[in-house]
């Protein structure tokens, strides 16, 4: 559990710092590492049970106190999905706007700001 | 099961994939469009019939019992953003059929019926996950939108729109990962139940800020704005009524949903919070409104202090105030939406929308001219138009709450606000022009002028009929402030 945490506020603390570089590229990539922080965050904040799936035995009616959560997991999965698509559109959107900026530089994209 | 509840969402997302399949056809795609604004049109209406006595109907999808699957509800809330967000998006789409600039491209109207789609669906959850997938429907469709035409400042501008609520988003993720760590639910009735036996009231702060900071982002509110008027300016003028009309108001909705029905133990802190924030946002959208050129900028900022309005009403959290929020609310969406559409209309006539270079619209286009003296006016809060009516009932909310300093604020940004759509007045509309035309006048056509006189319409019909949008949105705050209708209409029981 405490590993976990460790693990989540680490890649928190890279994702901001990619986010706050001026470079795109490096903003995309700290996107992509922050919604691995996140869904570490659910999966931890969920509960870990170990060495507990969720199947009840096929003579019991009810499923059995220690069981690990199936439901965070379908949760960080549909984030998987959507993060994924995003990811994909990020990419191409960071490739367009440097051959139309001719920059990767956060700073010079003043165009729209006059 | 209630079909009903979940037309909206169905219609524009169902609609989208045929629309699509018609794209070499815009004959048959246009026929398609008109189709789809009328039936989520008359949906809304549906929608309204049922609920506008005050009942809250609600439905489970897959007949899931409540707090296991995904519930759609709706209450007078709801009810009125729908029918707000179908409007707008109804005359969007109007207005960019008869826009045929060499702007639109293949996944145009798809898209935009996505958008709608996803914002309907964000009005009608009733659970925490399922907002954030609807938030990612209608961010999806909005950043291709955004970008769809591919000029330089449109992408720079959809890079720091897609940016910012990307973290916005992920934000709000790891709000909701903590609340089901802390309660084991997501449903938002059950969460408002299970919510006050939670005794880790640090733990549930901390949640609830995550998720203000993500609606903040989302709604361009104080520390946050800086996304929307350096993007909001760059797609076509339909988009940006689009976005304009809807986008942060979702936001806004699921502030005010989060914030009335689920976190309501610790109101002293977060509600002072709000307030502040509500304070700054007014502030600092007028300022930044005053020193614009670009009319559409100007628009942006001003968006983000009209934010500000509704915040406060938010943060006075008393019925008043709240009827004050949700009759303004509706009132900036379709303004908004029409000064957007309006601002393509002199585009098309002059070429540029930069008020430097902008002259004697009045004397060029007189008719034109009437029509946008209402909602621009009404966007300063001049009686007897609808923004008056809005800022009249929150002021008066402020004023019975005693907070004398916000509501001071309040009243000088709206007269600032007066200041900067009088300079929009004379330097576009009185002054001669300064430049030779640009372009010969073509005709305008039906659909683009059609759309904006409907809207128009609606803000004159808000401001001098107000009386029973007023007495909707009485019920409305009503209904957000004492849930148990709400909660009974999803958990069933007493």
């Amino acid at each position: 559990m405490y590993m976990m945490a460790l693990l989540v506020g680490g890649l928190f603390a890279m994702a901001v710092y990619c986010l706050l570089r001026r470079n795109l590229l490096k903003l995309v990539f700290g996107f992509l590492i922050l919604s691995h922080a996140v869904n570490l965050l659910i999966f931890t904040a969920g509960g870990l049970t170990r060495n507990a799936p969720p199947i009840a035995p096929s003579e019991a009616k009810f499923l059995a106190a220690p069981y690990a959560d199936p439901l965070p997991q379908a949760l960080i999965l549909t984030a998987i999905v959507i993060n994924f698509g995003v990811f994909a559109f990020l990419l191409a959107l960071v490739d367009k706007a440097r051959r139309k900026t001719g920059t990767d530089d956060s700073d010079a994209m003043k165009g729209s700001d006059a | 099961m209630n079909t009903l509840l979940v037309l909206p969402v169905i219609v524009p997302i169902g609609a989208a994939a045929f629309i699509w399949l018609f794209n070499s056809r815009p004959r048959i795609q246009h026929a398609l469009v008109l189709l789809t604004v009328a039936a989520t049109l008359a949906v809304a209406c549906l929608i309204l019939r049922q609920t506008a006595a005050g009942d809250v109907h609600s439905t489970q999808i897959g007949h899931w019992p409540a707090p296991y699957g995904i519930t759609f509800i709706v209450d007078g809330f709801s009810t009125l953003m729908l029918l707000i967000s179908t409007l707008i998006g109804g005359m969007a789409a109007l207005f960019s059929i008869g826009d045929t600039a060499d702007r639109r491209h293949a996944g145009y109207f798809p898209l935009f019926f996505i958008l709608l789609g996803g914002v309907n669906g964000a009005f009608l959850t009733g659970d925490l996950f399922n907002l954030y997938v609807w938030f990612e429907v209608l961010l999806m469709a909005s950043f291709v939108l955004m970008a769809l035409g591919g000029q330089r400042t449109q992408i720079e501008g959809a890079v720091k729109y897609v940016m910012l609520n990307l973290a916005g988003s992920t934000l709000l993720l790891a709000g909701i990962g903590i609340i089901y760590g802390l309660t084991g639910t997501l449903n938002m009735a059950d969460l408002a139940a299970k919510l006050a036996g939670v005794s880790n009231a640090g733990r549930v702060n901390a949640a609830a800020m995550l998720l203000l900071a993500a609606f903040c982002i989302k709604s361009a509110i104080f520390p946050f704005f800086f996304w929307l008027p350096a993007s909001y300016h760059t797609p076509p003028p339909a988009v940006a009524a689009l976005f304009a009309g809807l986008l942060t108001k979702v936001g806004i909705y699921a502030l005010v949903r989060m914030f009335t029905l689920v976190f309501v133990a610790d109101t002293a802190a977060t509600f002072k919070l709000l307030r502040i924030l509500a304070g700054l946002t007014m502030v600092s959208g007028v300022l930044g409104a005053l020193i614009q050129k670009d009319m559409r900028r100007l628009f942006a900022f001003l968006i983000v202090s009209e934010i500000g309005f509704v915040l406060m009403g938010i943060g006075f959290r008393t019925e008043r105030a709240l009827t004050g929020t949700i009759f303004f609310l509706m009132h900036m969406a379709v303004v908004k939406s029409t000064l957007f559409l309006m601002t393509g209309v002199i585009e098309h006539w002059k070429g540029t929308v930069r008020l430097d270079r902008l002259g004697s619209l009045f004397e060029d286009h007189p008719a034109f001219g009437y029509l946008f003296l209402g909602p621009v006016f009404a966007l300063a809060g001049l009686p007897p138009l609808s923004g008056f009516w809005g800022k009249y009932v929150l002021v008066q909310a402020g004023l019975i709450e005693k907070y004398y300093l916000l509501v001071g604020v309040a009243l000088a940004v709206s007269l600032t606000t007066l200041w900067v759509v009088a300079r929009i007045w004379m330097e576009a509309f009185w002054r001669p022009a300064c430049a030779p035309k640009r372009r010969a006048d073509a005709p305008l056509g039906l659909l683009r002028i059609g759309p904006i006189v409907v809207l128009a319409a609606v803000t004159f019909l808000l401001g001098l009929w107000a009386e029973p949008f007023h007495a909707q949105a009485l019920q409305a705050a009503g209904q957000l402030l004492h849930p148990s209708a709400y909660m009974q209409a999803v958990l069933g029981g007493p």
